[in-house]
């Protein structure tokens, strides 16, 4: 994050809505009227970014609208705290991150899932298993579809969409973990700061969701190649 | 020393790609990769989930739109909060 720390702890409340309006930005009319031109044009440089980002995250088109509106209201809250165009694009994704996580938060199911690490029963065939020794307990199947370049099936429209689907079937919160990561390209310390876990909870985590991911993966190509 | 075992292995797999292994685990890491297809194949193929993961990202972020009602509903919001119109 760009900010002070403050300034996110502040940006994150504002985010949930209940930011006060003295925050608003101050000054004359000039001023003033500046910022309203760059609010403008922040809403809609950046719309259609923080709408992935909040479908991603949430699931939910119709949550994922209010989350963008509410990120776009809590950054104009906070417009004097940011500092020319190079931060405002990671700042208002951030927020917008905030807003999403916070309404996750709130469903009823996903508060015990993000304070447990005993989600792995979730996962259950979908990580790989181990003799008493260590070793594999099971050969790797043949996967034929693998072979293919990555490139070559990046490019496959169908494949692109299955991965996000599939995504989106990992249980919380591996899920919340990948997309932040993987998806949205945020640090390692940023992803634990902003769920308010320890940075080796986000590491084991993203390691299970990719390994679950790489699973189902691997059933789809192969059998994918099967048919 | 003893070989590292396949789950020993894995689990260091995130910390390997990080390049943020200990340089005697990663040697520990290489003695075993180097007699084990099946930490090969696995390695590989979950270098490929991860890619495959960021290209489907990429494919989604070309269909990003702001839609208009959206853009409008966000700038009604704002006016209604602020008490003035944007620009």
């Amino acid at each position: 994050l760009n900010a002070p720390s403050a300034e996110r702890e502040d940006v994150g409340a504002s985010a949930c809505g209940d930011a006060p309006a003295s925050h608003a930005p101050q000054g004359g009319a000039g001023e003033r009227a500046s910022k309203q031109a760059e609010f403008v044009a922040l809403v809609r440089a950046h719309t259609g970014r923080l709408r992935r980002t909040c479908r991603r995250l949430l699931q939910d088109e119709v949550e994922a609208d209010d989350a963008v509106q509410e990120a776009f209201l809590g950054a104009y809250a906070h417009l004097h705290s940011y500092r020319g165009e190079a931060q405002l694009t990671t700042w208002i994704h951030r927020i917008a991150v905030n807003a999403c996580l916070m309404r996750l938060r709130r469903r009823i199911a996903f508060t015990p899932a993000l304070e447990s690490d005993d989600c792995d029963e979730v996962l259950g065939t979908l990580l790989p298993r181990y003799l008493e020794d260590g070793h594999r307990a099971e050969p790797l199947p043949a996967g034929p579809g693998w072979t293919l370049a990555v490139d070559e099936l990046a490019e496959r429209r169908e494949l692109c969409e299955r991965v996000r689907q599939l995504v989106q079937s990992l249980p919380e919160p591996h899920r919340t973990v990948l997309v932040l990561r993987d998806l949205e390209e945020l640090s390692t310390e940023e992803t634990a700061a902003l769920l308010g876990v320890r940075i080796n909870a986000v590491k084991t985590r993203l390691h299970r969701a990719r390994q679950a991911l790489r699973t189902m993966l691997e059933r789809e190509l192969v059998r994918e190649d099967l048919a | 020393m003893s070989l590292l075992t396949c789950l020993e292995v894995i689990d260091c797999l995130g910390a390997y790609l990080d390049e943020e292994l200990p340089p005697p685990v990663r040697v520990r890491f290489d003695e075993h990769v180097a007699v084990c297809p099946a930490c090969v194949d696995y390695i590989a193929t979950y270098r490929q989930t991860l890619q495959l993961t960021r290209g489907a990202g990429e494919d989604e972020a070309r269909e990003d739109q702001a839609p208009e009602p959206l853009v409008l509903a966000i700038l009604a919001a704002w006016e209604r909060e602020h008490g003035e119109p944007p620009p």
